[in-house]
Parts: structure tokens; sequence; C-alpha cells
């Protein structure tokens, strides 16, 4: 069994899974259900001055049947009073003094930053984390996305906050934002000590066709929501990614952003994140799903022979380069396998109407596989011709049988050249350019 | 004994409900986004209407039922029924290529049934009459499945369409001849209502060649096309065979479409003989009209039922018996009402042909029989209406499969009479060809049925959609083992 333990920051926690400030993180019962589960951590549902909801929060992106694969909220911070919050951080630290209860915040003036930073030390919170982020509600006063969305605003507020605090501070970033680092490096700048993204990101999920208002609905209008789940894990792996990568950022990150199960926990830890925060999946499945995530992880862990997550930590940040630095001369092309092939045929239309023409449809004796897949006589079956191929990975993609076509890397008799590569020998007159493509 | 009805009217119409359920909107958009949305699809070439699957699978995912519908009709008048009664698991759901994935096929015929039920349950037109009529007259010989599909597909080409049917009411054997717990007569007869739609004229108790001569249609119509089906029972020729308790199974079934079901008289021991598709609806309907007792005989063995294989297992669950290798001999009556059948056991010779069983006669009691070995070809009749059409050996009419042309210029035929007996879908798809054969014959342009669209820029393929080239899932299976045999040699 890996070593699951987390010190995030100088945060303890027996795992890198916590519960990411929201829905659920805004109680002390909901708290004792998620560390009884087995969750490592929790960051609690954002405190602030009271604010007060609309019915009508939440609405999602469904893909086929597959319900929730987006999700968006309307929902403010905590509706709770600071008192009965800082008091159930408190009752909880108490009962869980070895699990991480992050305090997160979002306030005004630099007085109020001060005495809400106090009141989560003195509750006994692990750390303090700065919501920056929320791209609604809150920003049109001037907080949350408002704050986030402006650098030099962040690192004043942030060094405010410093300037109290005993106990560790992430700060949470936006995503609703040109260039995340420039985020992160204030972040640092300022003094805090990691940093938290993914925050939600600004969207409408769907307009209903009858009446023409978007979900969620509140009484004939909508609003611009914040948009998170699954759908929005590959924009928080580049983010996460990218800050990992900058050399100037060099602050712990926790990984937040469409992570449901212990694969994509992993995918985010590769590329950075030493903790992971889930918001979504739990509120579509409930506090058990931490279960298999640590299980799966532990697995994958022991697998591999890492002994504990650190190892596993950033070993794919550098494997993300510019892409001029690509190799040009690598070549690859589709393979179909016409045992697992079952004749659907994805393949040739994918290619012939959204690629690049080089899978024809022939009769099967002319392939030659005998009465071919799909079990149809005479029925045409699919061939790539590998010269044309430029194995842009389109066919594998569609393919609905495992393994069935895999895409193959064939010498291209050449040494690597990357697009730099190729700019200075063009420049140096060492090489002639290379045709455009008829 | 004479015969009288048994059940009660709630208990009758309790066993005749659906056997195949309606999908709610919501496990028709689960099921549908099960479908992998294949190009060039099996299940297309398997269909022998050539119905679009896939297209209207996706519109069904997509929330587009009236579209679903619209392609399903627009390819099949008679898309709503045959989503009730085809033998989808060997037509298109026994070429669904998720076999091939160890999956579970689509429902295809449940999710057809449920575009097609959309639209008729808000009362919503898909299909309308041309705008324009191209002044020629088509005279249609029969309302079944074949003439129905070939006046829909005139009418919608702009010809004026009669059609002659000698029952009643129109439909043929969808209406007169389908188990009644798959398909009710008032559903067939309101899709000739939807055939009507179209500017079709449908004059029923008008038999041709009586009522009117075929001289008289050939005078008034520019073509004529054949879809008369099939006659009545084929004969046993043993003794017994005219007492007042042996029945044609279709003559029993059309009992059951024509009368209220409680009216309906049935034995309580029941003697079905023949094993075919329709031994199997005369069967289970006998069970479910209170028999208490009901058993099959065949001449042969299990396997070699003509029947298929998911209507034998529905047989078997509806606690039919099975006297397979036995032959009816006669039937034994006693003061004129049938009391039992004589049968003998049969055994297979060396050339595959059967021979009785000396000594092994025996007596199954019964009090009522019903004879299901096949229809009667119509090859003589139409001859007579007809004189000079050729008609084969079998009396089958002989035809131009891909455009139903016989060797009278303009006479063309489709449907059981001219394949000697197949699926409903077959008929449908056997007129829609033939009504694309007189466009051409009449106005003198190539007319083919329109290829699916998927077909178009296939290489080295010559093979076209279903309604053109339609292949069975068990021959494809065939097919599968004749190569993997190939194989192995």
């Amino acid at each position: 069994m890996a070593d699951l333990t987390s010190n995030f920051a100088g945060i303890r926690s027996p795992n890198p899974f916590w519960i990411a400030s929201g829905p659920p993180a805004n109680s002390a019962y909901q708290s004792h259900r998620a560390f009884d589960a087995g969750w490592g951590g929790l960051v609690w549902k954002t405190i602030g001055a009271p604010i007060v909801n609309t019915a009508s929060r939440y609405s999602a992106l469904n893909s086929g049947t597959t319900r929730m694969i987006g999700f968006n909220n309307i929902e403010l911070i905590s509706d709770r009073s600071p008192e009965t919050n800082f008091l159930e951080i408190a009752e909880v630290k108490k009962r869980w003094p070895s699990h991480a209860v992050i305090a997160s915040l979002m306030v005004e003036s630099r007085e109020e930053w001060h005495e809400y930073v106090k009141r989560a030390v003195d509750a006994g919170a692990d750390g303090i984390e700065l919501n920056y982020g929320c791209p609604h509600g809150m920003c049109e006063r001037g907080m949350g996305s408002a704050v986030g969305q402006q650098p030099l605003v962040a690192e004043r507020i942030t060094s405010w906050v410093m300037e109290v605090a005993t106990i560790p501070v992430i700060v949470k970033l936006t995503p609703n934002i040109t260039d995340v680092t420039a985020a992160a490096r204030a972040a640092k700048r300022a003094g805090a000590n990691a940093i938290s993204l993914i925050n939600t990101i600004n969207s409408i999920t769907n307009v209903n066709l009858d009446t023409y208002v978007a979900e969620p609905t509140v009484r004939g209008m909508s609003s611009h929501g914040g948009y998170c789940g699954p759908a929005v894990k590959p924009i928080a792996l580049n983010m996460v990614q990218c800050c990992a990568a900058d050399r100037e950022v060099g602050l712990p990150i926790s990984g937040i952003g469409g992570i449901a199960g212990w694969r994509d926990a992993a995918e985010f830890m590769a590329l950075g994140a030493s903790t992971v925060q889930v918001c979504t999946a739990v509120m579509h499945h409930g506090f058990r799903i931490v279960e298999d995530m640590t299980d799966g992880l532990n697995t994958y862990l022991d697998s591999k022979g890492m002994r504990s997550v650190s190892e596993l930590v950033g070993r794919g940040v550098a494997k993300i380069d510019s892409w001029q630095n690509l190799d040009l001369n690598f070549r690859r092309v589709a393979r179909i396998n016409y045992d697992s092939c079952i004749g659907c045929n994805l393949c040739y239309i994918a290619c012939e109407d959204g690629a690049h023409q080089c899978i024809d449809l022939l009769a099967p004796k002319v392939v030659g596989v005998g009465i071919g897949p799909g079990r149809v006589p005479h029925k045409p079956i699919p061939k790539v011709r590998e010269d044309d191929c430029v194995g842009c990975n389109l066919c594998s993609l569609v393919c609905p049988v495992d393994s069935c076509i895999t895409m193959v890397e064939v010498e291209s008799g050449a040494d690597p050249m990357s697009w730099s590569d190729y700019q200075r020998k063009l420049a140096a007159g060492e090489i002639a350019a290379i045709p455009p493509h008829v | 004994m004479t015969l009288k009805p048994i059940l009660t009217a709630e208990e009758a119409h309790a066993g005749m409900i659906d056997i195949q359920l309606p999908m709610s909107p919501m496990v028709a958009r689960v099921e549908a986004n099960r479908c992998l949305f294949c190009f060039d699809a099996p299940c297309i070439k398997a269909c022998p209407t050539g119905i679009d699957v896939p297209a209207f699978i996706g519109k069904i995912a997509s929330g587009n039922e009236t579209g679903a519908a619209r392609l399903i009709l627009e390819a099949n008048i008679l898309g709503a029924s045959c989503a009730r009664i085809c033998p989808t698991a060997v037509l298109c759901e026994g070429a669904c290529v998720l076999k091939d994935r160890d999956e579970k096929p689509i429902e295809i015929g449940r999710l057809q049934r449920f575009a097609t039920d959309y639209v008729s349950d808000l009362g919503i037109s898909v299909l309308h009459p041309p705008k324009t009529r191209n002044g020629m007259r088509v005279a249609v010989v029969g309302s079944g499945p074949a003439g129905l599909g070939c006046a829909a597909q005139l009418a919608q080409l702009g010809y004026t369409v009669t059609i002659f049917e000698r029952a009643h009411l129109p439909g043929g054997l969808n209406t007169h001849g389908v188990a009644v717990y798959k398909l009710k007569p008032e559903f067939s007869v309101n899709e000739a209502r939807l055939v009507e739609s179209l500017g079709v004229t449908i004059r029923c108790g008008v038999e041709v060649g009586t009522d009117v001569t075929a001289a008289e249609l050939q005078r008034d119509f520019s073509a004529v096309f054949l879809g008369v089906g099939l006659g009545g029972g084929n004969r046993l020729h043993i003794d017994g065979e005219e007492l007042p308790e042996v029945l044609d199974a279709l003559s029993f079934i059309e009992q059951i479409h024509l009368s209220k079901l409680h009216d309906v008289a049935v034995g309580h021991r029941v003697i079905v003989i023949g094993g075919g598709n329709t031994a199997i609806d005369a069967a289970t309907q006998a069970v479910r009209l209170g028999a208490k007792r009901v058993t099959m005989v065949y001449r042969r063995g299990a396997s070699q039922m003509s029947a298929y294989d998911f209507e034998h297992a529905l047989a078997k669950s509806d606690g039919v018996h099975f006297s397979y290798n036995a032959v009816a001999r006669a039937v034994i009556g006693v003061d004129g009402h049938v009391v039992g059948l004589r049968l003998v056991q049969t055994r297979e010779g060396r050339g595959g042909e059967i021979e009785t069983i000396a000594g092994s006669e025996f007596t199954e009691p019964c009090d009522m029989i019903l004879k299901a070995v096949g229809q009667e070809k119509r090859g003589a009749a139409l001859l007579k209406i007809f004189p000079g059409l050729t008609v084969d050996g079998r009396g089958v009419i002989e035809r131009d499969e891909r455009t139903g042309a016989t060797n009278i210029a303009h006479i063309f035929a489709g449907g059981d009479c001219a394949n000697g007996g197949r699926e409903v879908v077959n008929a449908v798809g056997e007129g829609k060809r033939a009504a694309f054969g007189i466009h051409s014959f009449l106005s003198g342009v190539d007319a083919v049925p329109p290829m699916q669209p998927s077909r178009i820029g296939v290489a080295g393929c010559t093979h076209g959609s279903g309604l053109h080239d339609p292949i069975r899932a068990h021959e494809l299976e065939r097919a599968l083992e004749e190569a993997l045999t190939k194989g192995s040699n």
C-alpha cells in the first residue's frame, strides 16, 4: 500500500482528496459525513458577510443519456452566519483533529480580511483559502472573480491576509482570465503559501426553446453561472500544468475541476497538483465516491511501484512543451484490426467528411479478409491508405471498439526536426522548404 | 359437441393485450442513444423496405420524433405495423453491429413503434399528397401490404390510384391474419386510411374478375398492379376433414379479427397441424381464448419448423404442447363432431423424405383442429382473369424482382402472390419497387427507387440498399458459417 498521507504547504491530511468549497462543504453535519466516508480534507463553503440566495440555483449539461457532464450554479457563498460557520469549524476540528479543515473566505476591506483570518485561526482551521474566483453574484460587488481577474488587486488583498495569517494561505484562482499564470505569480509575490485552481467558468448551460429562458430560471429570467463538472477537466488540467511549469510560480497546487475518480486525480497529480478538490461529483453521487478514489489511486501507485503520492506529482509537467518543439518527422498511421472490427464504418465517414480522406470503403474480397466484419455479405469495409494517412487519430477516436484501430508508429527515415529546427535550417539554407500538402 | 366461446369479454381482452410493450419517451431516448449510428449500416441493408434506420434513431435521440416518423413512413407506408409484426430478430436487429460487440442489438422495432405512435397519437400528418398529379391512372388489385406499399408510392409519384379490395375491410392479412396480440385489426385499417390520405381511392367489396373485369381495368387504367396474396388454406385430404370443428388456422384467426373476442368459439383441447408462423399464431391465440390444452403437430423435428425461434419460444411459454415427427391420418368424429385426431409417427428417410413408422399410430383426443399447412397459390385463379400471365409451377406469378414487371407489359405484381409467401415487410418493399417499375414503364424515365444516401460513393460494391437487395440475418449467419468453413479448409 502506497503512502497517501499529504502535507500540502504545511496542511496535513490522511489523503490528498479534499471536498472543494461548495454546497457539500456547508456544515458540520456534512463535514462529519465526508470524513466518515474517507475524505482527507474539506474546504469550507466560503464564509463572508451574510448573503441571500435565489431559489433555482443549478443547471446541468447532459450528453446523450449521461447526466451532468457539465454543471452550473448561481448559488453564492455560504448563506449561514459567520458565527455559525466558525463555531462548526471548531466543532469539526475537535472531532477530526488529523483531517484538514480549510476556511474559505471572501470579504471586502482590509479590516474585514484581518478579522475573518483571525476568526478562522481561532476556530482551529488548518488553513485559509481565498476565494477570488466566483464568477457570479459576488464579483458585481467587487469580490470573487472581480479580484481574481486583476492580478494587482489580488496581490494587494493577499498581502493584507498575509499580514495576520498564522496558518497556510491558499489563493484560489479563477479560470476567467487570459493568462492564469499572471494570477498565480501575483499570489506568489504576495507571499501566499499555495494556489488552488480552477474555480468555475462563466457559463450558460442551455436555453429552454419554449420560453427562451436559460437555466437555472428565476421567475422567467436567468443569469450567468459558474460552470464545473467532468466537461471542464481539460481546461483545468491545462491551467494546472501552466502554473506547475511556470518557474515564477513555484507554489504547491491543489487541483480542482471535473475530478470524479482516481484516474482524474492521478492526471491532475501528474501535471503538478499535490492535492485535489472535488465538488460536482459529490453533488452527483455523494461522499461515498472517495472510497474508490483512495482505493484506485493506491492500486495504481502500487502497480507503478510508487511508494507515495509525491512520486507521482509533477511527472507529466515537463512532457508538455510548446508546439514548435514537437518533432515534425514523427510518423504514425491508423491500423484496423479486422478481427475485432464490427463494421460500423464510423472511421470511414469521420475520415472522409471530417478529416483527410485516407480511408476507402472496399468490397471484402478486394481487402482479402473473407466475408469481412459486420457479417453482411458484400458489405464494403474500411481500409486505410497508409501512404496518405496523416496520423491524425480521428478514426481511432470514433471507433466504438477498444483497441480495434491502433495508431502505429512508422519509421519516417528522417532525423527528428521541430518547427524551430526547421525555421533555423531554412534560414541557414541547410534544407529546402517542405512542399505544402496538395 | 358444438364449439362455444370460453372466456368472458374481459378475460379474452386481457389475454390479447400487446405482447410488445411500447417505449416511454425516456426509455426510447436511452435506447436511441445506444445506437452507434453506423455509416452504411447493416440494419438498412437487412430491411426489405430500406428504412434508413440509423437516421430515424438519430432523430429520436435528438428529440425530433416527428422527423423520425416521416423518414420511416416515407420508406415504408406500413412502418407502424411493421414495427409491431416484423421478425426484427432475423432482419434489422439481427444485422445490428452491436451483436459483434457481444451486446444486445438496438431495439429497432420498438423504436420505430415509438416514433410512428408519436405522430399518430398526436394526430400529426407527416405525409402529404403531391401538389400536382400527372393525370395517369393505375389500378392496384388487393389492399394488403403489397398493394398499399405500391399505391402509396405511386400516389407520391403523382399517379391517381384506385385499389380494388374484395373484402369489406382494407389491409389484407394485416387486418385479417395477424395475431391480435401483435396487431389489432383496427390499427391496420387505420394504416389503409393513411394511404387514402395521399389521395388513393380504396374500393372495398369489389372483386376483380367478378364485379369488375380485367378488360375494364386494362381499359380504364394505364397499368395494373397485382397484390392479391395467397388463397385459402391447403387441405389435408384425410377422413373427417369436413367435420365442423376442423378449421383453417387462417379463418380461425380471421374470426378473431372480425368478431368480438368473446364471440369466438374455441375448443377445450385444440390441435394445430403445421410448423409455421401461422400455426404458432393460431395456437397461441387458442390458448389466449381459453383452450385448456393446445398441441401443435408437426411432421418433422423441432429444428426443422419453419416458425421463427422466437415464435416457437412464445408458444412454449404459452404452455403449448408439441408433438413432433407425427402426421395426421384421420379426424375421428362422433355424432358429426370432432373427438380426436389419429396420428402416426414419422422419421426421415435417407433422402430426407418423411416416412411413417409402421405400428406407431396413436390418437390424440381433441374437440377442435386447426390446419396451418400452407396457403393455396392463386396462379390458376389469376390465369382465368388475366389470360396469358406467366405463372410458375408453384402457381406463383413470374415477375422481374427489381421492377415487379410481369410478362404482360402493363401488369406488375408483388407480395405473396409473386414471392410465394414472405413477410409483410417484403410485400411492402415489393409493392414499392413495383411502383417505381410502373413509373419507369409509364414515364419512360429510368426510375429506380432512391438509393440510401449512405451507399453513394462506396467503391467496389454493386449491392444497394435493403430495398434493392435485402439480406436476412439468418442468411448473414449462414454466410458467416460458410466463410468460416472455407477459412478452415
